[in-house]
């Protein structure tokens, strides 16, 4: 009987199946997970999810019942532990052996631990799961003091809703300067200053020695001295969850290695989302994203063509982190760039930076500017060469660069 | 709750009960309406829930605010009638409103 089978049920594993029956796939379709809920959301669980104020039932991908209608095979808390590609099946968690025409890894990716002493004290979290943002949710609680290690989008996004809720925060990050990963100096610079000026006291050069408390942290001590915590919020960086492909013999480096087609080196096992590193035509390069976009459009392109179509993934990557009042939303890579250049105003949260690579705008960092956002998801993919006094001219309207 | 039709391109339609509270993106995407994506899960960020509200319902809805305005600029063949259908929270009032869905989204 023709199968496929979907070995995590994240947004990736989720998104293949309903791709799948969109797609026309007439095949059997199981997706099985090792979570107890069906495919759900995980943007909302550092915002509107972790704040309360989006219901548990509008976090999900598709209500559960949708599964059954379109004939999708949910295995619940029963993940893929083991799979041989040579006979084609897997085996479950729960002991049942399952045979595949097509197998589909979505393994997602898992928190970078801290391994400092004291980190598995009481109240200490990692957010990447329903289950963590429900921990997380009980205690963040209005006059409590969260201590938040790691200034990346996680944190902060984690920081903002807190602060939202009321609370005391503080962000501890090692580097000397925030989101230093992901974007720009003048970037960090401004959300340094976006956080502390709405009361978040945001620590940077900052490493970690060790938690402190008895069963439950009370102080996170860092180098000279000891900031005072009762919830701690660990956000240092996701690793890519590799081991079901990697003990298979499936090539992995710092991720399950996929070409255009979302295609592993193994004959139909085809993998998505945060677990892959995959080539980037337009990019010209290899990456590993942790974002939506990617989860969402490998999976279409992995169910297209195991319904038959041959399909490329060639997209630019988007991203977008709503902390307090300050929609950020980017377009492309901007590593590399040679030039910046700012279109609006820092000082009234109203602003784009544009990052350009020998004259070749790259990519986009925009702050509550839509327009400018938009206009680079159209513009980045054609690589165009823009002369930046225009792009910094808001005399100009965007809709006449694109 | 409000009953909410999608009009596909090619003029097929369909109409779906969507309780108050939820968006009409929600609503569409419960109810497998092809051509609604809404990418980005609803939170204004990526302008794939876009649809055509039918003339007489124009004046219903609430107007949008900049945030969903700059994206549609940017959607796919935009008009007057263009909203982000992520933004416009179902009640009785919408009972019977009737959304064009575009040929494409971006």
């Amino acid at each position: 009987m023709l199968t496929t089978i979907i070995a995590g049920a994240g947004h990736a594993g989720g998104q293949t199946a309903l791709s799948l029956r969109q797609v026309g796939y007439e095949g059997r379709i199981v997706v099985c997970g090792d979570e107890p809920v069906p495919p759900y959301q995980r943007p909302p669980l550092s915002k509107k999810y972790l704040s309360g104020e989006l219901a548990l039932e509008r976090v999900f991908l598709r209500p559960e019942s949708f599964y059954a209608t379109h004939d999708i095979e949910l295995r619940l808390g029963n993940a893929v532990r083991e799979i041989d590609p040579e006979r084609r099946s897997v085996v479950l968690d729960g002991g049942e052996s399952l045979a595949y025409t097509d197998l589909v890894i979505a393994t997602g990716s898992r928190p970078r631990r801290l391994d400092v002493p004291g980190s598995d004290l009481g109240n200490v979290f990692y957010l990447r799961t329903l289950e963590d943002a429900d921990a997380i949710g009980k205690e963040l609680v209005a006059g409590r003091r969260l201590v938040v290690v790691g200034g990346g989008y996680i944190g902060l996004e984690i920081a903002s809703t807190a602060r939202g809720l009321g609370m005391e925060v503080c962000v501890v990050e090692a580097a000397d300067r925030i989101l230093g990963r992901v974007t720009a100096p003048e970037m960090s610079a401004y959300y340094t200053r976006a956080h502390r000026a709405r009361g978040v006291d945001l620590r940077l050069s900052t490493g970690i020695v060790s938690f402190e408390g008895d069963e439950t942290v009370r102080g996170v001590v860092c180098a000279g001295e000891t900031v005072p915590a009762d919830v701690v919020v660990i956000g240092i960086g996701i690793v890519p969850d590799q081991r079901l492909a990697a003990s298979a013999g499936i090539p992995c480096d710092d991720g399950i290695v996929v070409d255009e087609r979302c295609a592993t080196a193994a004959g139909h096992v085809y993998a998505v989302g945060d677990c892959t590193r995959h080539p980037n035509p337009i990019l010209e390069r290899k990456l590993r994203l942790e974002s939506v976009q990617n989860a969402l459009e490998q999976a279409r392109t992995a169910a297209t063509n195991i319904a038959g179509t041959p399909t490329k993934y060639e997209q630019v990557p988007w991203f977008w982190s709503d902390q307090f009042d300050l929609k950020l939303q980017m377009v492309g890579m901007s590593q590399g760039y040679d030039t910046v250049v700012q279109r609006g105003s820092m000082d009234a949260d109203d602003f784009a930076m544009f990052y350009l690579k020998e004259g070749v705008l790259i990519a986009v960092d925009a702050v509550n500017r839509p327009r400018e956002f938009m206009a680079c998801r159209k513009l980045v993919p054609q690589r165009p060469s823009i002369d930046p006094v225009k792009l910094a001219d808001e005399s100009i309207p965007m809709k006449e660069m694109v | 709750m409000a009953r909410i039709t999608f009009i596909q391109p090619d003029g097929s339609a369909s109409t779906v009960e969507v309780p108050n509270g939820l968006t009409v993106m929600e609503g569409a995407i419960e109810n497998d309406i092809t051509g609604v994506i809404a990418q980005c899960g609803g939170s204004c960020s990526c302008s794939t829930c876009h649809c055509y509200v039918a003339d007489e319902w124009m004046g219903v809805l609430p107007p949008p605010e900049e945030e969903e305005t700059g994206l549609i600029e940017f959607a796919w063949e935009p008009r007057e009638c263009s909203r982000l259908t992520c933004q416009i929270r179902v009640t009785d009032e919408l009972d019977g409103l009737v959304l064009h869905v575009p040929a494409e989204q971006l």
